[in-house]
């Protein structure tokens, strides 16, 4: 139905930055922005001229909410000098900078721009979680907040779904959660940079510092089990099944793609982008699948030539951790019903044939909402320049990486294919 | 009853009068629920009001412990948390609504495929009289 989609001009990442992820009340949004923007800089490898950038793109969720304060473009602008030249916001709620990065590849595929700087950021902690909460629900649908749904709410009715037609369980979702705090500890950048077991370990030391009963988990999934941990947020969605509230900022430095040799030799070229918008819960035909996602791969497959195959890792939107599991098969990754079964089996490790979340994902990077989308293809970008430390995915011929972005309950969601050429 | 517009609105009044009420395709024969003023299947714009009887299963479910501030003010939360799912209407469309008569303290228990009748939630008296929708087994 749908036929293959072109650049006229194809676009490249050349530099990056991302803030440290977490909790600062004592900074701001520009802090973040700057922060991020000055990594960005250093990152380029044979320098430019911050005065060629031609426009900017950033996505910001809801600012508006968080801290009050609307029209973020010409703040940005301002803060990093790039007045009068033009500078856009766009929201798509968790995916808002994916669609940054998507304008920003149309604006250079068009040949209106050469160097496009995109990125985006969040403040969430000024708010209490109360607040936070009621805020995020500012991206569901009318019908599922007017019939008391939360956001963990909606993830969990489809992981029931999930689970009905599937025969998994909880344990399904452990697996994921496990998996993505192993990669935590080697990002410098995560918020919780720690495993399960570190958690337990704590939780342990704490018990005998306090004189109290010394807890007997038998090991991970003994201790997601003990809702004294890991209590219930929204069934069957746990504490552990939850990514957290996080402030900070991301960008990427992107050029058209006959340009690119002149910012660094290891440019990282967009090979794929892709966009679909989807229906809330109750318009839904399938509640085990994200039609937007779907749409989002076919788009982003046509345009590169890639198949789900040829992805050698990808960053997959993992904000409650059934999103990750149903995405994983979305992408064309797995059979419907399937992925589930190769976490399970270990396939989506650092390690495994198909790495998922090498960043550690949002539930342990963090999640500011605005900033996410560019933070997965930060981690793509880094790990294809084979600059991501620890966490390196172990393949000497890494060269075509993906990062997935949701926005909302599944209204907006994206996926772009990076390579190394 | 006929005259109301497509809409929101329209919906809500009708559950005040306990009438869940949709929308269907004069061309295609597509339902809607809540009631669309444009077809999504044929994009067509002819649309006539049709009554759900109310009776279905349930397709998917979650049982809330950690409740927003509108539910938190019915007492609603940790202690006493609410369940609200979807639910496969036999017309074959699917809602959004709270599922009562079932111990959300115990979610594992709760099945998906359980047969279920709407139920009419009302609170508020005169001109603040809200009515939602809810199903029980």
């Amino acid at each position: 139905m749908s036929r293959r989609r072109k650049l006229f001009r194809g676009a490249a990442v050349v530099g990056g930055g991302l803030t440290k992820l977490g909790l600062f009340k004592d900074r701001n949004s520009k802090d973040f922005f700057a922060e991020a923007y000055q990594e960005m800089l250093g990152s380029v490898d044979k320098g430019f001229d911050p005065k060629d950038i031609d426009a900017a793109y950033v996505g910001n969720f809801t600012n508006d909410f968080f801290v009050n304060q609307a029209h973020w473009a010409p703040i940005i602008s301002d803060l990093i000098g790039l007045v009068p030249k033009p500078v856009t916001r766009t929201e798509g709620a968790c995916a808002s900078s994916a669609l940054a990065f998507r304008e920003g590849v149309l604006a250079i595929a068009s040949g209106m721009y050469d160097i496009v700087l995109v990125g985006g950021f969040e403040q969430m902690s000024k708010r209490t979680t109360e607040e936070v909460a009621e805020g995020l629900a500012m991206a569901a649908s009318p019908y599922e907040v007017a019939t008391g749904f939360t956001f963990p709410g909606v993830f969990g009715t489809m992981a029931t779904a999930y689970f009905a037609k599937y025969g998994a369980d909880r344990d399904a979702l452990f697996n994921v959660t496990i998996k993505s705090h192993n990669n935590a500890p080697l990002n410098p950048k995560a918020q919780f940079p720690c495993t399960i077991r570190d958690f337990m370990n704590q939780r342990i030391e704490r018990c005998r510092q306090k004189g109290q009963p010394i807890p007997q988990w038998k090991d991970e999934k003994d201790f997601l089990r003990d809702p004294a941990v890991n209590p219930p947020v929204a069934w069957p969605m746990h504490l552990f099944d939850c990514c957290p509230i996080s402030d900070g900022a991301s960008c990427l430095l992107l050029v058209a793609e006959d340009l690119a040799k002149k910012f660094t030799e290891k440019p990282v070229y967009v090979a794929g982008i892709g966009q679909g918008s989807g229906y809330s819960l109750h318009a839904k035909k399938d509640l085990t699948t994200y039609e937007a996602t779907k749409a989002a791969a076919e788009e982003a497959y046509g345009m590169s030539g890639y198949g789900p195959k040829d992805i050698q890792f990808s960053e997959v939107h993992d904000c409650f951790s059934i999103a990750e599991i149903v995405h994983m098969e979305d992408l064309g990754f797995y059979s419907p019903g399937e992925a589930f079964k190769a976490v399970a089996a270990g396939e989506s490790r650092l390690d495994g044939p198909k790495p998922i979340n090498t960043s550690g994902g949002l539930k342990t990077k963090g999640h500011p909402v605005g900033a996410t989308g560019v933070a997965q293809l930060y981690e793509v970008w880094t790990q294809l320049r084979g600059d991501a430390g620890k966490r390196q995915v172990p393949n000497p011929n890494l060269r075509v990486g993906g990062a997935h972005n949701l926005g909302g309950t599944g209204g907006t969601c994206t996926f772009t294919i990076l390579e190394r050429r | 009853m006929n005259n109301r517009p497509f809409n929101d609105t329209s919906y809500e009044q009708f559950l005040n009068e306990w009438k869940i009420m949709g929308t269907k395709c004069k061309k295609c024969g597509a339902l809607a629920l809540p009631p669309r003023p444009i077809c999504v299947s044929c994009s067509g714009s002819e649309l006539e009001w049709v009554e759900f009887k109310g009776t279905g299963k349930l397709a998917a479910f979650t049982s809330i412990t950690v409740a927003p501030p509108n539910m938190a003010k019915e007492g609603f939360g940790r202690n006493n948390p609410y369940v609200v799912g979807v639910v496969e209407l036999e017309e074959g469309v699917k809602a959004v609504a709270r599922i009562i008569g079932i111990d959300a303290k115990k979610p594992e228990q709760i099945k998906v495929g359980t047969l279920l009748k709407a139920e009419f939630l009302t609170k508020g008296e005169g001109l603040a009289r809200q009515t939602s929708l809810a199903f029980k087994p």
